[in-house]
């Protein structure tokens, strides 16, 4: 394949950035995207140049460190994918495509595609935990959870942290982040005990942050490579209002 | 203000605002639908409701909740749109519109039509019937029907009107199902429910409200 690559270059957040132009050939249509950039990079170094950087690690969808703007989308034009998990195969030979790093005030940009997410550990610092003694597991069975709830809260916690959320919303809301955790742990006896102050603290510090508010437009689920669903949204909300109202 | 120092928070008032206006419109459209009685019974009956109204204490209290509802709404939105204008990301190429309706993504801007339609809206019938001098109908009563009417005898009057009911019935659909969400129902079936209501409800009230005026202008030339 050919391919005509426009991907945002910028040295660091003080530099400013720009679309610049790369025509890449000889492209499998079965490689992935980051094995495609990998090649690009491949050749921009034995010219001398600067690679392209960009977050990755486990290159099998699971553990939320790749994430980048293809074709103007998060993760690029297939739903339920990470980027790693998109193959060439999606695009025409000769395409244009177009590389951007995921945007928001509160992931400041460190290279090229490069961001910093920590926003999101400092949120999940604020309350995303339960406080149990180690060493002193019980008998699993004497907690008694039904299956559904169990399944449930393991849909809330697929949430792999990527950032595709935030970068899809018109607003940058990370309320479908922060909501999957909330609901993952209140929905199991084990996190319920701290489950006032958590909720109080998780959306004060995804403020702090400076994300903004969610308008329940669902771009964010529709995005989401793992599906989470924006009635977790709606869950952190009760949570959140029975505690202000109650707690 | 505490209390809307929280994105959750001002979510909050904005969808308790919105979904009492949502009420209010239910009863105001039923008013309305007066106006499609023949016109000497529609004159009585509108003109008799809306004496009935402004002089019963407890609708003076809706009145109040109304006015407060509509303010807040509308500074809440301000602060909401302007606060997440500056947490906006801006993309060199940008498609992704493709995950969402348009509807959802522009509730400031159909609010801003909604606030321009109210402003008119208010200053040619609350304002008239609170503060201007009107004449009398046979009963003795304020003929706010004539004014109505007289409004909707122009076609551009009633073009504002029905271009203004789309913006509240795009509004509405997203509204509705978005400010049942922001107070927390998340239990899926009923989640759902509440969606196909406000479908239901969003088209009910767009016809309803376009409807009227439509009719009352065609009927001019109709007799
Ligand atoms: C005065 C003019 C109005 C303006 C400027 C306005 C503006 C807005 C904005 C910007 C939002 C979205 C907030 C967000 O996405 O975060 C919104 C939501 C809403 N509006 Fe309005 N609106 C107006 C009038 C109305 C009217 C007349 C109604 C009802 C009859 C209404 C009902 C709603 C509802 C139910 C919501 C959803 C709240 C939520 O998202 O939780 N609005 N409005
Ligand atoms: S590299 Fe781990 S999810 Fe893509």
């Amino acid at each position: 394949m050919k391919l005509h690559l426009k991907i945002w270059r910028q040295r660091d957040a003080q530099s400013n950035g720009a679309l610049v132009d790369y025509d890449l050939d000889g492209i499998d249509q079965h490689m992935s995207f980051l094995e495609m950039m990998d090649t690009l990079n491949g050749q921009l170094i034995l010219n001398g140049d600067m690679p392209v950087e960009f977050d990755h690690d486990c290159r099998e969808g699971i553990c939320g460190s790749c994430g980048m703007m293809v074709n103007g989308q998060a993760h690029g034009p297939v739903a339920g994918l990470t980027v790693c998990q998109l193959h060439m195969r999606e695009f025409k030979d000769g395409a244009t495509i177009y590389v951007e790093p995921f945007r928001a005030a509160a992931f400041p940009l460190k290279r090229d595609l490069k961001i910093d997410r920590s926003a999101f550990d400092r949120i999940i610092q604020a309350g995303g935990f339960i406080s149990a003694s180690t060493g002193s597991a019980i008998e699993a069975n004497n907690l008694p959870i039904t299956h559904d709830m169990a399944e449930s809260a393991f849909d809330s916690a697929a949430c792999i942290g990527c950032g595709a959320c935030v970068a899809t919303c018109k607003n940058s809301s990370a309320a479908l982040f922060t909501s999957a955790k909330v609901s993952h742990l209140v929905k199991l006896p084990q996190g319920k005990l701290e489950a006032e102050k958590r909720v109080i603290q998780m959306v004060g510090q995804m403020d702090v942050e400076g994300f903004g508010h969610c308008s329940n437009t669902e771009a964010c689920e529709v995005k989401c490579p793992q599906g989470i669903s924006v009635l977790n949204i709606a869950m952190m909300n009760w949570e959140f209002n029975k505690s202000s109202l109650l707690g | 203000m505490p209390f809307l120092k929280s994105t959750l928070s001002r979510k909050n008032l904005m969808a308790l605002t919105g979904l009492f206006l949502c009420f209010f419109l239910v009863i105001h459209l039923l008013g309305n639908l007066q106006l499609l009685l023949a016109a000497d019974k529609a004159s009585v009956s509108f003109n008799n409701y809306s004496t009935l109204l402004s002089g019963n204490i407890f609708i003076k209290i809706i009145a109040y909740i109304l006015y407060f509802s509509i303010i807040a709404h509308a500074v809440d939105a301000l602060v909401i749109t302007v606060k997440n204008r500056k947490t906006a990301a801006k993309y060199a190429y940008d498609e992704r519109k493709h995950a969402s309706k348009w509807y959802s993504r522009n509730m400031g801007i159909l609010g801003t039509v909604l606030l321009i339609f109210l402003v008119i809206h208010f200053k040619d019938f609350w304002y008239v019937y609170k503060f201007g001098a009107l004449p009398l109908d046979k009963n003795g009563n304020k003929n706010l029907y004539v004014i109505v009417v007289n409004a909707f005898h122009s076609w551009w009057y009633v073009c504002i009107y029905v271009v203004s009911m789309f913006a509240l019935g795009f509004h509405l659909l997203h509204g509705f199902k978005s400010a049942v969400r922001t107070l927390g129902l998340y239990h899926p079936r009923y989640a759902r429910y509440v969606e196909i209501f406000g479908v239901v409800y969003s088209y009910t009230l767009t016809i309803g409200f376009s409807f009227i005026p439509v009719y009352v202008y065609i009927t001019q030339y109709i007799k």
